[in-house]
């Protein structure tokens, strides 16, 4: 009876006691969610146009902060820093498309997977041999990222919001809205959404699939640049960060393979879900359940909903 | 012209049944087995013994356990360590409540804990497949890993946190615990490992075994012909998870002595698929080519630059081969995706036809 009540009753009563620190809990997991979202919606881009399960992306995200971080040390003023990261990630989509893509066409999903696990390290050993391994501190300032934070009265109480955060959710909304933008107007995004509806017809009607392959690469790139540098801001920019992008696989899980409102949804539901799991239901397991929480969800949707939230009815039913 | 069967003739079913039906294979087996039962711990070093024969035979293990799940029933998973994992603390736990218990005996019991998680993290696999299930193995990592941080229990709430394991003998002579040589501990792994591959050879071309290859293949047509996928892939899941299981206690008992959490993340998880990937999946010989690979390759990396002349850092070697296996996995899976135990098939074929490469 205590038990049940512990895990039905007290938490809640707990919520409704300090109203001003659940919603500090719940602007916390938000913010961590948009991050989570950013990973998967870069995720996203690939999958929908390669079917490519991009398992590099979380050091993706890694090696482009640390890039960033490297260049401007080595005297780059911060715009100068920003383009030639976007150049290296260029170049890493055309290689990618050209050495890996282009040779495993028409291969089964869990080859394709396998192979970006194999690109993960090959991204990490050079990572760590040109970067080094040790944190590096984003650029915040250089960057023009406000830091500061403002505090919100509410309740009898204070909500803190840190400035960076802030300017984190509006940029993932930016660039949600540009990516929007440019798949529904622009030709290289009809191209795209051509390709990820039917490779044989894309082909057919004369879009080059390669040429496709290395946008879209390049395209997870640059967002992979952004959610670096989000999260490098808030943190430091270390090969750890690897580790905590996997957290998106559950996030796809969540708002299914293709859909990018999809993986924005499924970030904030995972992001608030397990920071509120977490501080109202984590100490009756013992703490740090945050590990698991995304993937346990991710695990029990599984059973309910294979195709996620928004995802395209494709499971294959066994 | 060595390698011929031609002259071979079978006269009776076992004969045409068995597991080497070429003589050749047969002598080279026995050569193989010759070396390491006797000549090895005969003449390696204990440092020889100790950091690679050892973590070789146990990767090897593991590496068979993985690859009956991935290799040959199909069913991708990222949770391999967490599954040693399972083994590790599950005989860690069998030798403080059955203390008298040959230990041995309780290595082989630790992988019913392990069989029995991998059927419970197995089961999503009956209504999804593919990238679906590996997130579901990746959850089974996750969650163990935590599990084997808080639950106290599962350590003796010792205040390190990581568990001792305690001296036990066999024949007389310490197997497990500080006390015990190198030689004894690789002949206890190496005579483990050779009965289990040896079971595994039989169950892979048995009847079961041929349900998960045909489930791997087409899992539709495997329904049509009678095959039980629940039954299949569960079972799957379960044999693999024993593999693991006893790889792990292995792993704890007679290499490291003692472990902490670290020792089965997901890294592990990974290392044990690049194996598998590198040797060759749906091979059981290509299990071993591929642990013994991943496991020179650091040593080859390092021996290298100093044989030149060149001083590299420790780190840099790691990172170096972390970029090889990398782009070994991308060449063996565009390449040659049945990786080195295909090699080695073509290598033979070769052989056959020496020195004439175009006979037959």
């Amino acid at each position: 009876m205590e038990f049940l009540n512990s895990i039905f009753v007290a938490p809640f009563i707990d919520m409704g006691a300090a109203p001003d620190f659940l919603l500090q809990v719940i602007w916390e997991g938000f913010v961590s969610g948009v991050l989570y979202a950013l990973i998967a919606l870069g995720f996203v881009l690939i999958y929908k146009a390669s079917g490519v399960f991009n398992f590099a992306q979380g050091i993706m995200v890694v090696f482009s902060a640390l890039a960033l971080v490297s260049i401007h040390k080595a005297g780059a003023p911060a715009w100068l820093a920003v383009i030639l990261t976007l150049a290296i990630m260029a170049l890493l989509a055309v290689a990618i498309e050209r050495v890996v893509l282009r040779k495993l066409v028409n291969q089964h999903d869990a080859i394709l997977l396998m192979a970006t696990i194999g690109l993960t390290l090959v991204i990490k050993g050079v990572g760590e041999i040109v970067f080094g391994g040790e944190p590096q501190s984003m650029i915040t300032e250089e960057l023009g990222i406000p830091t500061g934070s403002t505090d919100w009265e509410v309740f009898d109480g204070i909500v803190i919001f840190q400035h960076i955060d802030i300017a984190a959710a509006a940029i993932a909304l930016i660039m949600v809205a540009g990516l929007g933008v440019f798949f529904s107007v622009t030709r290289i995004g009809r191209a795209l959404r051509a390709v990820a509806d039917d490779h044989q017809a894309a082909l057919s009607v004369g879009i080059s699939l390669n040429q496709i392959w290395a946008i879209v690469w390049f395209a997870s790139g640059v967002v992979a640049l952004v959610t670096g540098i989000m999260w490098g801001a808030r943190s430091d920019v270390s090969f750890a960060l690897e580790i905590i992008a996997l957290k998106a696989l559950a996030v796809l899980i969540l708002g299914g393979f293709t859909s990018i409102p999809g993986a924005i949804v499924g970030g904030l539901i995972v992001g608030i879900g397990e920071k509120m799991f977490e501080v109202y239901w984590g100490p009756l397991f013992g703490g740090g359940v945050e590990a698991w929480f995304a993937y346990v969800l991710a695990l029990i949707f599984l059973l309910f909903r294979p195709q996620g939230l928004f995802g395209e009815r494709i499971i294959e039913r066994v | 012209m060595f390698y011929r069967e031609a002259g071979q003739f079978k006269t009776s079913y076992s004969a045409d049944q068995a597991l080497l039906p070429i003589k050749q294979d047969r002598i080279g087996l026995a050569l193989i087995l010759i070396t390491a039962f006797v000549f090895i711990p005969l003449f390696g070093g204990n440092f020889f013994l100790g950091t690679i024969m050892i973590p070789f035979l146990v990767f090897s293990l593991s590496a068979v356990g993985l690859n009956i799940l991935t290799g040959f029933a199909g069913q991708l998973s990222l949770g391999t360590g967490a599954f040693m994992g399972v083994g590790a603390y599950g005989c860690y736990k069998l030798t403080t409540l059955f203390p008298d218990v040959n230990i041995i005996i309780l290595i082989f019991a630790s992988g019913f804990f392990s069989a029995a998680i991998g059927v419970l993290f197995g089961l999503p696999s009956l209504r999804i497949k593919g990238l679906y299930l590996a997130i579901t193995t990746l959850a089974a990592q996750f969650f163990l890993e935590w599990c084997f941080n808080r639950v106290g229990w599962l350590y003796n709430y010792n205040d390190s946190g990581a568990i001792e394991v305690p001296t036990r003998l066999l024949f007389g002579m310490a197997v497990t615990g500080p006390e015990a040589l190198p030689a004894v501990r690789y002949l206890v792994i190496l005579t483990i490992v050779a009965i289990m591959t040896l079971i595994a050879a039989n169950v892979l071309r048995g009847r079961v075994g041929r349900s998960w290859m045909m489930i791997r293949d087409m899992d539709i047509a495997a329904e049509l012909m009678g095959i039980r996928p629940m039954f299949a892939k569960l079972s799957a899941f379960a044999f693999s998870s024993y593999y693991c299981g006893v790889a792990g206690a292995l792993m704890i008992f007679c290499w490291l002595g003692s472990a902490e959490v670290e020792v089965f993340d997901i890294n592990r998880s990974f290392l044990i698929l690049f194996m598998v990937i590198i040797g060759g999946m749906g091979s059981l010989s290509g299990c071993f080519m591929g642990a013994a690979f991943i496991q020179i390759l650091p040593i080859v990396i390092r021996w290298v630059p100093s044989a030149l002349g060149l001083d590299v850092l420790a780190a840099t070697v790691e990172h170096i081969s972390s970029i090889v296996i990398g782009c070994l996995i991308i060449f063996f899976l565009i390449v040659e995706p049945h990786g080195l135990a295909r090699l080695w098939q073509i290598g033979k074929e070769k052989l056959r036809n020496w020195p004439y490469p175009y006979a037959n």
